[in-house]
């Protein structure tokens, strides 16, 4: 059993080795800049700056609520593409009613989408 | 092996949970909010969940991390506005559900189901088709309310953002 666990979890060397690199990558790339980098810290170039003008407001500015109207759509279509996922493996051995399903399913959502577009949720004016 | 990969992932989850309450600055308790996510996804790895652990970073390390963050954005909530002086009452809602805890462990029996002892149910190729066939076939009702549940989600957030926004160019003009 525990040889079976083992060789489960060996599936997911590649994963495991994908996050290492991933995060190794930052790191590294961050720890060889910062080595190789020459230092000249001046104090104008300390100062805040951007686009390379003096700043001219605070940076924590607060976000249209469009932004969370987008995310909140995302949110919903992206737990949407998850429930397709499990019929696409499986679609095609139960049968017509489970085609009738994803139909009825994916119906509502082209309504809520529908109804998205009509109210200009989508609209960036 | 399998021992250590769980105290792991649960230790971290923990370690991230206190930070997000515990950070100053929003931002940062939403990346410790990221990381607890990933490490549940590990958790769901070791139960042989493999579909419920990519839905984990696909949906909530994915989609409702962005939510939190275009939220926080949103509210501009400053770091040192202090938003957690909420301290006692959190105090008495975390002892309750302490005590709770306890209880429930104590009551069930649930020290001998220890998740660790008990031997993983042999890894069937494929428990995303197990979810597929039960989720369309037994679970079909179900599967159907939480479409329609996902789309008054929809809808609500609509109106209330809308709101929002004409109540904003109102004010506006």
């Amino acid at each position: 059993m525990v040889s079976q666990t083992a060789a489960y979890l060996s599936q997911y060397f590649s994963i495991f080795l994908f996050i290492v690199l991933a995060i190794g990558f930052g790191v590294v790339t961050l720890l060889i800049s910062n080595v190789v980098q020459p230092r000249l810290d001046t104090e104008e170039k300390l100062s805040p700056y951007e686009c390379g003008s003096e700043p001219i407001s605070d940076a924590r500015n607060p976000f249209p609520v469009r932004y969370y109207i987008i995310a909140m759509l995302f949110v919903i279509f992206d737990v949407e593409m998850i429930f397709i996922y499990p019929w696409a493996i499986v679609f095609d051995k139960i049968g017509f009613w489970g085609l009738f399903e994803m139909i009825v399913f994916i119906g509502l959502f082209i309504f809520g989408y529908l109804y998205a577009w009509k109210k200009g949720a989508l609209q960036w004016e | 092996m399998t021992l250590v990969l769980f105290f792991y992932f649960a230790a971290v989850i923990v370690a991230t949970a206190i930070l997000v309450v515990a950070l100053h600055k929003p931002i940062y308790s939403a990346l410790s909010l990221l990381v607890m996510f990933f490490h549940v996804a590990g958790l769901f790895v070791l139960l042989d969940a493999e579909f419920i652990a990519a839905v984990q970073i696909i949906v909530y390390a994915g989609a409702i991390l962005v939510l939190y963050l275009f939220v926080l954005m949103l509210l501009n909530v400053r770091a040192d506005e202090g938003y957690h002086q909420q301290f006692r009452i959190g105090l008495i809602v975390g002892l309750a559900v302490l005590v709770e805890a306890i209880f429930v462990l104590g009551q069930s029996g649930f020290a001998d189901r220890d998740p660790a002892a008990v031997p993983p149910a042999a890894p069937v190729p494929g428990n995303t088709e197990g979810i597929g066939r039960a989720l369309y076939t037994t679970y079909l009702f179900p599967f159907e309310v939480a479409s329609l549940i996902l789309l008054v989600a929809m809808i609500g957030a609509i109106i209330l953002a809308k709101k929002g926004i004409f109540g904003k160019e109102e004010r506006g003009r």
